[in-house]
């Protein structure tokens, strides 16, 4: 599909298939899941409800997060209307396909098995309440992934489903991603071609970051950074990639400027210390490179437009970039302001589609 | 003027610091067994300590001053005194290692300037270190180490940068520290090469921190410099916080101009480790990004072995001038 956007809204005409990498689907309340939950959990949440790590709050800059204008007139919370995310994202900007991303608390549970149990209730109701009844959306697998074998019986049971595209992980864990723990979720898949997908936020119970837990919001936001900063150096150090040469990563939300600088500092690192890590072959960068893939929101907004053009050469990753709303969060970027108008028309073309496009075969 | 903004001095046991030490103390670490604060950042690997060097002297004379013609050089001590939680003895020793640089570095050779070592954790302790050896004024900046367990924008902190401004000296956020906390936002990792990459996010939370909290709008006097983290993380670093910034500003409504501008003011990195593009080409263009060259220092690292840096960085500038400006106590 090719559409035009409504001029207003355009510092230039743009003429081009847009595919949306991260787009949050809500519960209504809670109590939606019910209807997926067995006797067992639905008593459990009663009782119990959700028990994360706790004592770790920076109260958002928005209830839910939410753009103001993102409440559905049916007075639903922002996210859980699927008529008014058509109208406001889908049809409003002729989205072809958009991946949905719930940010639904299975993987931040202390209670592991609760953790299971709300991931399998999810991925019902996106299968029952998105992907069925609209052919546009894509759905990523919530899985309990602190708990990796609980993780991998759910991969194995909704890889079977149409519509899922991706495995789900936020980037605060409770322990590095590259650390073994972790692998027999990667394997499940990879070997079924789903990419994972690391996106901002959770809790894995330790402060916000390395240096104790800041003050405030801003600080909460940015520096979730560091975050991704800190699973890039883990799965690529740990060897993941010489274990798992078919996986593939997809780092939503959290921008992708600072990576040519820890490419460079991790290549220096490596060749100093290579003896630690004998089990990696080669260059930190080339795992990278051939493994990695960003989306584009909140777009990197360099002081000076040019440096837009050097940080991509620095990056060297054309075509795994791919273009991403947000929606319906507060810092949502729009199609037409998702990335600088200096950006070639061929390289904006697999930036706003085509990079999502061959990478979730769509 | 020549000025090596990093050098260090390494204490090979604690016993070297009995002599600055009282009797309680010698007996307290006697009869405990306790080797010092040995978890230091540096591993015996490569990226660390050339061969029996660091201890002496006489080859920090050989090895560094002597062939690059220093003027001034500071001397940094890694000694993680924050690791102990016992906060006297944290104190205690922070006050030997002091005394001990000015006994065995500085009245020694007149070339060397020094960092203060402080018990962080404890902020009016450490202010009352501060306000102990600062009237010595070859102590030209405060050595913070960059790993913590609280950020040090965070108002707890307020008397160690009341008294290093009090005492016009820089706050020297160093590489390193062991705090007790993960030094990831995601827990331990399993290799020191992720400590040793992933340190440039603790200099990124710390200065996050500082500018949000509004520490350079308290005390518009403050400078601190980044030491051994590198600098080429800082436009992205910088281009991301300015964007946050401009969407949550109402939160932190103190601070009044974009984070670069006052960390550009503030703010001076270290040239070593630089950890520079792979293209020799993109340096100039780097160098414009983190704000020219008069927010670059030169320096060593000795004893730490690193590649030489490349002579687009050996300006008259960053060699010395910009740390003469820069340090109220040098020049």
């Amino acid at each position: 599909m090719t559409i035009a956007l409504p001029e207003q809204a355009s510092t230039q005409p743009v003429q081009t298939a847009l595919i949306d990498c991260d787009i949050h689907n809500s519960l209504p309340s809670e109590a939606t899941l019910d209807k997926y939950l067995p006797e067992r959990w639905r008593q459990h949440r009663e009782a119990f409800a959700s028990r994360a790590y706790h004592g770790l709050y920076y109260p958002l800059a928005s209830q839910h997060a939410a753009r103001t204008d993102a409440w559905p007139p049916s007075g639903m919370i922002p996210g859980s209307d699927l008529g008014f995310l058509r109208e406001q994202l889908l049809d409003r900007w002729g989205m072809q396909y958009g991946v949905l991303l719930p940010l639904l608390s299975a993987g931040k549970q202390l209670n592991l098995e609760w953790g299971a149990a709300i991931a399998r209730a999810v991925n019902e109701w996106q299968l029952a309440e998105w992907l069925e009844p609209e052919p546009r959306l894509r759905a990523s697998i919530v899985v309990p992934y602190e708990a990796p074998d609980l993780a991998v019986a759910e991969i194995e049971r909704v890889a079977k489903l149409p519509g899922f595209v991706q495995v789900e992980l936020e980037s605060r864990t409770h322990e590095p991603l590259g650390r073994r723990k972790y692998w027999p979720m990667y394997h499940a898949a990879a070997e079924r071609g789903l990419p994972m997908a690391m996106h901002f936020g959770a809790q894995g119970g330790w402060p916000i970051t390395g240096v104790g837990s800041p003050s405030f919001y801003v600080e909460y936001h940015a520096g979730q950074l560091t975050a991704f900063q800190d699973q890039v150096i883990s799965l690529v150090t740990e060897g993941v990639f010489e274990q798992i040469p078919d996986l593939k990563f997809v780092l939503i939300e959290g921008g992708f400027g600072w990576l040519p600088p820890l490419m460079w500092r991790l290549d220096r690192a490596y060749a100093k210390l290579k003896a630690e890590v004998p089990h990696l072959r080669r260059l930190p960068s080339e795992y990278i490179r051939e493994h990695m893939w960003f989306t584009t929101q909140p777009v990197e907004e360099p002081h000076e437009p040019r440096d837009f053009q050097v940080m991509l050469d620095d990056l060297a990753m054309d075509d795994r970039i791919m273009f991403s709303t947000d929606y319906p969060h507060w810092d949502f970027d729009a199609p037409d302001a998702a990335i600088p108008t200096s950006v070639a028309p061929e390289l904006r073309r697999k930036i706003m589609a085509e990079n999502a496009r061959a990478l979730y075969r769509l | 003027m020549i000025v090596d903004a990093d050098v260090h001095a390494v204490i090979p046991s604690i016993e070297t610091l009995f002599p600055y030490l009282t009797a309680p103390w010698i007996e307290y670490v006697e009869q405990s067994g306790f080797k010092g604060p040995v978890d230091t950042p540096y591993p015996k690997a490569p990226t660390s300590a050339r061969p029996g060097s660091g201890t002496s002297l006489q080859h920090l004379r050989e090895q560094a001053l002597d062939p690059l013609k220093v003027d001034h050089a500071i001397v940094n001590c890694s000694y993680a005194v924050e690791s102990i939680h016992n906060p006297d003895t944290d104190i205690a020793l922070a006050r030997a290692v002091n005394d001990w640089l000015v006994a065995e570095w500085l009245d020694k050779e007149p070339r060397l300037r020094a960092s203060i070592i402080v018990p962080s954790k404890q902020p009016a302790a450490a202010a009352r270190e501060i306000d102990r050896v600062a009237a010595d004024r070859r102590f030209v900046q405060l050595y913070l180490p960059v790993r913590s367990y609280l950020p040090y924008g965070k108002r707890h902190f307020h008397p160690i940068f009341e008294a290093a401004v009090r005492h016009d000296l820089v706050v020297g956020l160093h590489f390193g520290g062991a705090p007790g906390n993960p030094p990831t936002s995601v827990g331990w990792p399993s290799y020191y090469l992720e400590e040793y990459a992933g340190m440039a996010q603790a200099f990124q939370s710390q200065l996050q921190s500082m500018v949000v909290e509004g520490l350079f709008d308290r005390f518009p006097a403050l400078r601190v410099t980044c030491v051994e983290g590198g600098f080429a993380w800082l436009p992205p670093f910088l281009w991301r916080l300015d964007k946050e910034w401009k969407g949550l500003q109402r939160e932190v409504p103190w601070t009044k101009r974009l984070p670069s501008e006052y960390v550009r003011e503030h703010v001076r990195f270290t040239i070593q480790p630089a950890d520079l593009p792979p293209d020799p080409a993109r340096l100039g263009r780097l160098v414009e990004q983190v704000g020219g060259e008069e927010v670059l220092l030169f320096a060593s690292d000795y004893p730490h072995v690193h590649d030489d840096p490349p002579v687009q960085l050996l300006t008259p500038k960053i060699m010395g001038s910009n740390a003469a400006a820069f340090y109220g106590r040098i020049g």
